[in-house]
């Protein structure tokens, strides 16, 4: 097997790019595993910014992923909006009591200021420090919550569809307010060394909301806010369908989608036809009782699909792993990779043809 | 009736309150409230439901579906009215973790459905044990959005069957729609892919519980 010659960086920009890297790039979203690693609780490992730094340089030395994702968790952005957060012994923290208990309330909303805020330094100084380590040789991937998606957190699922149905003005007033915050909580952290952005948007999918809302909404929202974000961004649908809006996505200006485990990535890479890139789509919930020989055919499987010509990332359908999948499935994936990632992939073609 | 059921879904779908309000007022004309609640809106919301897991129908509108038939049926059908189905004693519960939007949807459809259900709330294990110990409940419904909570089902079954509770579970939510042998792993009866699924699920216990 030939060596590597590219540095996740290159590799990840040249699938970007449209073009064949040395290898499949894989974005393994792995943020509570840090946890483990370095043997704390997860609240203990969210508690400061120096556990993040070592658990995602661990991960990314253990698992080969080609970026570094120093996302603490969603709940985080509610912090700095004065929410909560609720600590679970073995899944991802929860957003607490909802901020907008009231309609009303929208009209008194105040946007928190990224660059005082405290919960929001712990992830910004993360950025800063593996910058430092990694440099320009991996990609350094920021999150923030879509404007659109947000108030899910900050009133409650229930509450926010009644308001985008019955109150449209509030509505809008809610948007404008979370994408200022959005564009400038984006922008800190590409001023920290972030190299791109996830959009995580899954209220804009077609699970959530119906398309033609979609484009009045959501996709007005991604618009606006994508285009003033200073780098570049990749959409995430957090396993939500989003095929039959692949146009108005691209439209966005976003340059990567991430795709659920419920649609094709064939399908998903015939409709992209090189607009836009395509990363996904392992079942993480499945992950969970994979054994390394299914770890091996999953990754295989969507290789074949989506990875010929570039413009593909394989990684999770849901932009996180659980924190039940196992390290013999975390490395299987990433043993996979080397063995049927590496470029020109001619081993499809063979397989095709056997 | 065949003829309002897809004008009433599509009323419905479209978010579309007055024309189907009045195509249930006309319906009503012809039938009695149980009746059209049984073969004009049932029908739409399984319908609808059963869209929503082809992928072709949105959370959003299965949700204000069934909040505006919940209502809708409430009007003509009132809690205390002697028609609702009130066996077999049943709840649905958000176990765990705080995300309660599917068990809303869930509780729409069954009242929307004529059927009377005990809100549980968010609960945790033990207190949901309990609680369905002392309710004398034959069906249980368990609504999760996360995999920790998910895989907590396994310890109320397990609780309940060592009680000796004679309670039926349905579970539903995001996890169990990605994994489809996860219902079974921790030992719930059925799985519902939708709201209207647990309706159907619901009715056909009832008819062996008879």
């Amino acid at each position: 097997m030939n060596h590597l010659t590219m540095s996740s960086m290159q590799r990840t920009l040249t699938a970007l790019g449209q073009q064949e890297p040395d290898q499949v790039p894989l974005f393994l979203l792995t943020t509570l595993h840090g946890a483990k690693e370095l043997n704390l609780s997860i609240e203990d490992y969210f508690s400061s910014a120096e556990s993040v730094i070592e658990g995602q340089m661990r991960l990314h030395r253990k698992y080969r992923s080609d970026c570094l994702y120093p996302f603490f968790y969603a709940s985080l952005e509610m912090e700095a909006w004065g929410g909560s957060t609720l600590f679970l012994p073995d899944g991802p923290p929860l957003c607490g009591a909802p901020v907008i208990l009231r309609p009303e309330d929208i009209d008194r909303l105040q946007v928190p200021q990224v660059a005082s805020s405290v919960p929001l330094a712990k992830p910004l100084a993360t950025i800063r420090a593996l910058k430092q380590q990694v440099g320009d040789t991996v990609p350094i991937i920021g999150v923030v919550i879509s404007p659109f998606s947000l108030p899910v957190m900050q009133m409650g699922f229930h509450a926010y569809l009644d308001l985008m149905h019955e109150q449209p003005e509030r509505f809008d007033k809610l948007m404008q307010a979370n994408e200022s915050f959005a564009v400038a909580w984006a922008n800190a952290q590409l001023e920290a060394g972030a190299t791109a952005i996830c959009y995580f948007d899954p209220v804009s999918s077609s699970t959530i909301v119906p398309p033609a809302l979609y484009r009045r909404t959501g996709m007005q929202v991604a618009r606006r806010t994508i285009a003033q974000i200073k780098g570049p961004t990749a959409t995430h649908m957090a396993s939500g369908r989003a095929l039959g809006i692949v146009d108005d996505i691209i439209a966005t200006g976003t340059a990567v989608i991430g795709v659920s485990a419920q649609e094709d990535l064939a399908q998903w890479k015939r409709a992209a036809a090189g607009r836009i890139n395509v990363m996904g789509n392992l079942n993480g919930i499945e992950m969970r009782r994979w054994t390394p020989q299914q770890a091996e055919e999953e990754v295989k499987s969507a290789i074949a699909k989506a990875a010929r010509g570039g413009g593909f990332i394989l990684a999770d359908n849901h932009g996180e792993i659980p924190w039940q999948v196992s390290e013999d499935v975390l490395l299987a994936i990433g043993d996979a990779v080397q063995r049927w990632g590496r470029y020109p992939l001619s081993w499809i073609t063979d397989h095709a043809c056997h | 009736m065949e003829t309002y059921i897809s004008p009433f879904r599509d009323a419905l779908k479209a978010l579309d309150r007055a024309e189907a309000e009045d195509l249930f007022e006309r319906a009503l004309r012809q039938y009695t409230p149980l009746e059209a609640v049984e073969k004009v809106v049932v029908p739409a919301l399984e319908q609808i439901g059963a869209e929503w897991h082809e992928g072709t129908v949105a959370l959003s509108q299965v949700y204000m579906s069934g909040r505006f038939c919940e209502a809708l049926v409430d009007r003509v059908l009132p809690p205390s009215d002697p028609d609702r189905k009130h066996q077999p004693r049943s709840a649905i519960v958000v176990l765990s973790d705080y995300h309660d939007l599917g068990k809303r949807i869930v509780y729409s459809v069954m009242r929307a459905s004529g059927f009377e259900v005990f809100d549980y709330g968010r609960m945790d294990v033990d207190a949901l044990v309990k609680r369905a110990v002392d309710d004398r409940l034959r069906v249980l419904m368990i609504s999760v959005l996360i995999l920790p909570s998910a895989l907590k089902v396994r310890e109320v079954c397990a609780q309940l069957k060592a009680q000796g509770a004679n309670v039926k579970i349905v579970v539903g939510g995001a996890p169990f729609l990605f994994d489809d042998q996860l219902w079974q792993e921790v030992g719930a009866d059925a799985m519902g892919k939708s709201a209207a699924d647990a309706v159907s699920i619901v009715e056909r216990w009832m008819g062996d519980m008879q």
